[in-house]
């Protein structure tokens, strides 16, 4: 249904608020990095934060101007040599932890990432008492009798 | 019996589901969260808009209560909110805006055009205190109190619903 | 004087089929439970009706943006005298009402199909599903009429021109993927009819699971391809190069695949051994639920800020309606009728069942997860707890690695006997497969290259396997034949189907590992004359040109692409400004092959004669939507198997409750 998706593009302009015009192919801007190390830095840093403004775009590929500033700002953090944490913290004080792809693990989120692990050990639960279950079933839904025929069938056949 | 209250697990959790959705449907999805709530105002320096000389920074904020209302020329529904604004500053409220992204003559020919509610205009050509302050688009108008402290942010245009209903009580919140 | 009648003609034909849905609804289902035959015989007819007269008011519709009648609100609000015919033809899916009525139409489809091709069920069984699809398309035809009605007129007042079609849409993605996944999701009905005919008749054996495999199969078929095409829609018409990015749409679509791909090996399981019945019946609820659901959030206005397809609270509240009344009744019949006491088949540690059992377990955390991760933004706000997003580093660290133990058990389970499977015999199975899969995983990438860090290998030994035990699986059952072709042939279509589709996974994931990690990306600046290189190729912009198109203006860069030994090739990204809005749009250049996708984009007019462009190489991506093709042609493959064309005589109105199958394989 990426349909939708596109179609908010023009449902956009309808909002209250005034924002710039284009929801594509954003951020195809000529940067230059003192080392591939810090454009691959630039690079997860601008499509791990979200743009506040669009529908759901990374700063990294929006063409908002909020965007554009963001990443301005981004970059120029960069060359002033502070780490990721620091320019993290620094987006998420003016515009809020809304901004980031990857929720912080806090009181809120421990659900968000705990149910998943749970599940997966509940599985694995699953798995083992299921089988152990089943594994005699067959076997033990003969009664004597039964067992007592089966095997003289199987002689039976046996013989020549 | 136990296996009957099993097979009643699935309905529960949909049940739950729906009712979400339910409680959700009525909801704006659009409205976000400020990031500026109980900070104080952000520092800067900059000049205004009328006098290029004249420079204010954050104790511009501090002594009385303030909405501060971040503008540009090129923001239609900003020219749509300036009554409520006018509005507003008649009712003896100190008005401080923030001219975002716009260049001195651009600003100044929209205070003609559409008056002006603002005891002084920020001038923010580049956005760095808008950027400071959180702002995606214009208009946005914060409520600063006395001690220049963010109590309240407003995201997107101000209805004259609004002026009655939101903005005029937060303010006598913080007198 | 006909041609102003077209619209009120397909709004008089929708009231029609409503009606007959009403009757398609209540009287098979009156008729199989007071055992009416004349009453159970309306199903067909009334199916058959129900297609005609949504066929009807669909082809109305149709004529109606084809002839540009701009009295009809729908058209005049999506479409334009200017558009190329074929997004018109489009255009009527590409809002919400005209694809609305697109999914009751294909619900009406896949009825029809059913009620035609069950000549050999028993009769009250063909009633209930009849009369199940029958419910479900009357509370969509009553939304359609009731809250999106395509036809509504803006007469006196008519419009000069359409309001044009968004120009992202007007484009062959539009053609294809929204009635591709439309198909998929619809299908997930007909074996959901099935498992409620199952619950409604109380006859809960495995008969039911071997009719409904067949459907399963083609509806789980389209919606990968419609998942896949909209992946690669996605990839050329953005500009930015991604092909998945966990956006709450696309994981409205995938949250039905998993569950189908669990439903379609559980189905396998049930048919086979009589075990786990209920949970393949409620597997199919919720894998329809789930299409259910996924046209409820995205219509409805509940996700934040990704769609507002439909923003007006009232058709939210009515899809809402139709989900929850259809799943709770589902879902209570499910937990009133499923068997209280379960038939326990035995299996051992090592046996396909346990390795499916464990597919399921996994496709079901996957599901669970995706779904938590969509909504929990939603869920934290409605609590007052703030605003927070999840997106594509949330889903990708937890779905990677349940994809990797997907992975590993994939390798083992079709080569597995069931019941029980001696682990020395499984072991002289795989042990020369998986030795192959680590060292080829190892060195392919290192000698072909782009890039061979631990991720690429990774997936390329899980690849591997998946698909080598397979393989060798083949080649010693075909050898021990007279001759190697007639061996070949000893293994049914539904083999086939189940190797192609596990080599689609494989290949899907080959495509992952390497465009993830070898994508070469570069944005430079870029007038006339300008060269750049990547990958071996390099890239000089010989002009800068404009154009003009059917709708709109475009600046266009003509650049020329060199490769290392000397051949060259041109390709022409533009910038597009559409007329009727005034919207601007990257046209991607694209240049696709086997082994490496070069995509061109052009970014912002820098001012002084020079464009900022992007460069990128991508490695394998066209493997993704291959592996994707390939699922879908096993997928299909395995409902041609003879064994589904063949009337089952001896068991016609007869299912008993343990019959294994003949078959040996599949």
């Amino acid at each position: 249904m990426a349909i939708i998706r596109w179609l908010l593009a023009a449902l956009l302009m309808t909002t209250a608020m005034t924002l710039a015009t284009g929801v594509l192919a954003g951020g195809i801007e000529v940067r230059d990095f003192d080392s591939p190390v810090q454009k691959t830095r630039y690079h997860d840093l601008t499509s791990s934060m979200r743009c506040p403004l669009c529908e759901n775009q990374a700063i990294g590929d929006s063409d908002a101007p909020i965007s554009g500033d963001m990443r301005d700002r981004v970059y120029t953090l960069l060359q002033d040599g502070k780490s990721d944490t620091e320019i993290v913290n620094y987006m998420v004080q003016r515009f809020g932890e809304y901004i980031l792809y990857n929720p912080r693990l806090d009181n809120r989120t421990y659900l968000l990432w705990g149910i998943p692990v749970a599940l997966l050990l509940a599985g694995a639960l699953l798995v083992v008492l299921l089988v152990r279950a089943r594994r005699n079933a067959s076997v033990a839904s003969l009664s004597a009798d039964e067992r007592a025929r089966l095997d003289e069938l199987i002689n039976r056949k046996r013989s020549p | 019996m136990k296996r009957r209250l099993l097979l009643f697990l699935p309905l529960i959790a949909f049940l739950g589901l729906a009712a979400f959705f339910y409680y959700r449907l009525g909801l704006d999805p659009s409205y976000r969260d400020s990031a500026l709530i109980k900070r104080d105002f952000p520092a800067f320096s900059a000049s205004t808009l009328k006098d290029p000389e004249r420079r204010v920074d954050e104790s511009l904020l501090k002594g009385e209560v303030t909405l501060v209302n971040v503008w540009g020329e090129w923001c239609p529904a900003c020219k749509q909110e300036m009554p409520q604004l006018l509005d507003l500053a008649d009712r003896g409220i100190r008005m401080v805006g923030v001219d975002y992204r716009d260049t001195r003559e651009k600003g100044q020919q929209f205070l003609e055009e559409f008056g002006d509610p603002f005891e002084l205009n920020i001038f923010d050509p580049d956005g760095d205190l808008g950027f400071d302050l959180g702002v995606y688009g214009a208009p946005e108008t914060f409520l600063v109190d006395a001690d220049g402290v963010i109590r309240y942010h407003h995201t997107g245009y101000i209805a004259p619903e609004d002026v009655r209903d939101v903005i005029v009580p937060e303010v006598e919140k913080w007198q | 004087m006909l041609t102003k009648m077209i619209p009120e003609i397909g709004h008089f034909a929708l009231i029609i089929a409503l009606l007959m849905a009403l009757v398609q609804a209540v009287v098979p289902l009156a008729g199989a439970a007071t055992r009416r035959p004349l009453w159970m015989a309306y199903g067909r007819p009334m199916a058959v009706g129900q297609f005609v007269f949504i066929g009807i008011a669909y082809a109305c519709l149709t004529a109606s943006y084809m002839l540009d009648d701009f009295s009809v609100a729908n058209v005049a609000n999506n479409s334009n005298s200017l558009l190329p015919w074929y997004y018109k033809f489009s255009a009527v899916w590409g809002n919400h009402e005209g694809s609305v009525l697109l999914w009751s139409l294909m619900l009406a489809g896949w009825g029809l199909m059913a009620s035609l091709c069950s000549r050999n069920l028993p009769r009250d069984m063909v009633a209930r599903v009849i009369g199940v699809l029958g419910v479900i398309g009357s509370g969509f035809l009553l939304f359609v009429l009731i809250t999106s009605n395509p036809f509504s007129r803006l007469l006196p007042n008519v419009p000069q021109d359409g309001a044009d079609l968004n120009p992202l849409l007007q484009d062959f993605g539009l053609v294809v993927h929204p009635p591709m996944l439309y198909m998929g999701y619809v299908g997930f009905s007909v074996v959901f009819a099935f498992a409620i005919a199952a619950l409604l008749g109380g006859r809960l054996d495995a008969a039911w699971t071997r009719w409904a495999r067949p459907w399963t199969n083609i509806a789980w078929a389209f919606l990968t391809v419609g998942i896949a095409l909209g992946s690669w829609w996605a990839y050329y018409e953005l500009g930015w190069g991604g092909w998945w990015f966990w956006d709450p749409v696309e994981n409205a679509s995938l949250l039905p695949w998993l569950a189908g791909t669990a439903l379609i090996h559980s189905l396998a399981v049930t048919e086979k051994r009589g075990s786990f019945k209920s949970w393949t019946v409620l597997l199919a609820i919720a894998t329809f639920s789930l299409s259910l659901m996924g046209t409820f959030l995205v219509r409805s206005g509940v996700l934040t800020s990704v769609h507002a397809f439909a923003n007006d609270p009232a058709r939210g509240f009515f899809i809402l309606m139709l989900l929850a009344i259809t799943v709770t009744l589902s879902l209570l019949l499910f937990a009133l009728r499923a068997p209280k006491v379960s038939h326990k088949v035995g299996f051992n540690w090592l046996s396909r069942d346990s390795l499916l059992l464990i597919n399921n377990i996994v496709l079901v955390i996957m599901t669970v997860t995706i779904l938590l991760g969509t909504l929990y933004p939603l869920i934290l706000d409605a609590l007052g707890l703030g605003k927070i997003s999840v997106g594509p580093p949330y889903f990708n660290t937890l779905f990677v690695p349940l994809a990797i133990v997907m992975s590993l058990f994939m390798g083992l389970g079709p080569i597995a006997r069931w019941k029980q499977m001696p682990g020395r015999e499984l072991y002289s199975r795989v042990w020369l497969s998986g030795v192959a899969a680590l060292v080829l995983g190892a060195l392919i990438p290192v000698f072909y290259g782009p890039e061979w860090n631990a991720q690429v290998m990774l997936g390329m030994m899980l690849a591997l396997w998946i698909v080598l035990p397979l393989l060798r699986d083949i080649v010693v059952k075909a050898r021990s034949a007279k001759t190697f072709g007639r061996g070949l042939k000893k293994f049914s279509l539904a083999h086939w189907g189940m190797v192609l589709g596990h080599l689609g996974i494989a290949v899907t994931m080959v495509g992952v590992a390497v465009v993830s990690n070898g994508n070469i990306e570069r944005s430079v600046r870029m007038a006339p004359g300008d060269s750049a290189e990547m990958a071996g190729y390099t890239f000089t912009m010989q002009e800068l040109t404009e154009r003009r198109g059917p709708n709109y203006l475009a600046d266009t860069a003509v650049i020329r692409v060199e490769r290392e030994n000397g051949s060259s090739f041109m390709m022409r990204p533009e910038k597009r400004l559409y007329l009727a809005t005034g919207t601007p749009l990257t046209q991607v250049a694209l240049r696709a092959g086997f082994t490496r996708d070069l995509y061109v984009a052009m970014g912002e007019d820098l001012g002084d004669g020079s464009w900022a462009i992007r460069l990128q190489y991508k490695p394998l991506v066209r493997w993704l939507w291959l592996g994707g093709l390939l699922m879908a042609a096993g997928g299909l493959l395995a409902v041609a198997d003879k064994r589904y064309r063949r009337a089952p005589k001896r068991r016609r109105g007869v299912a008993s409750d343990t019959a294994p199958s003949q078959e040996a394989s599949a």
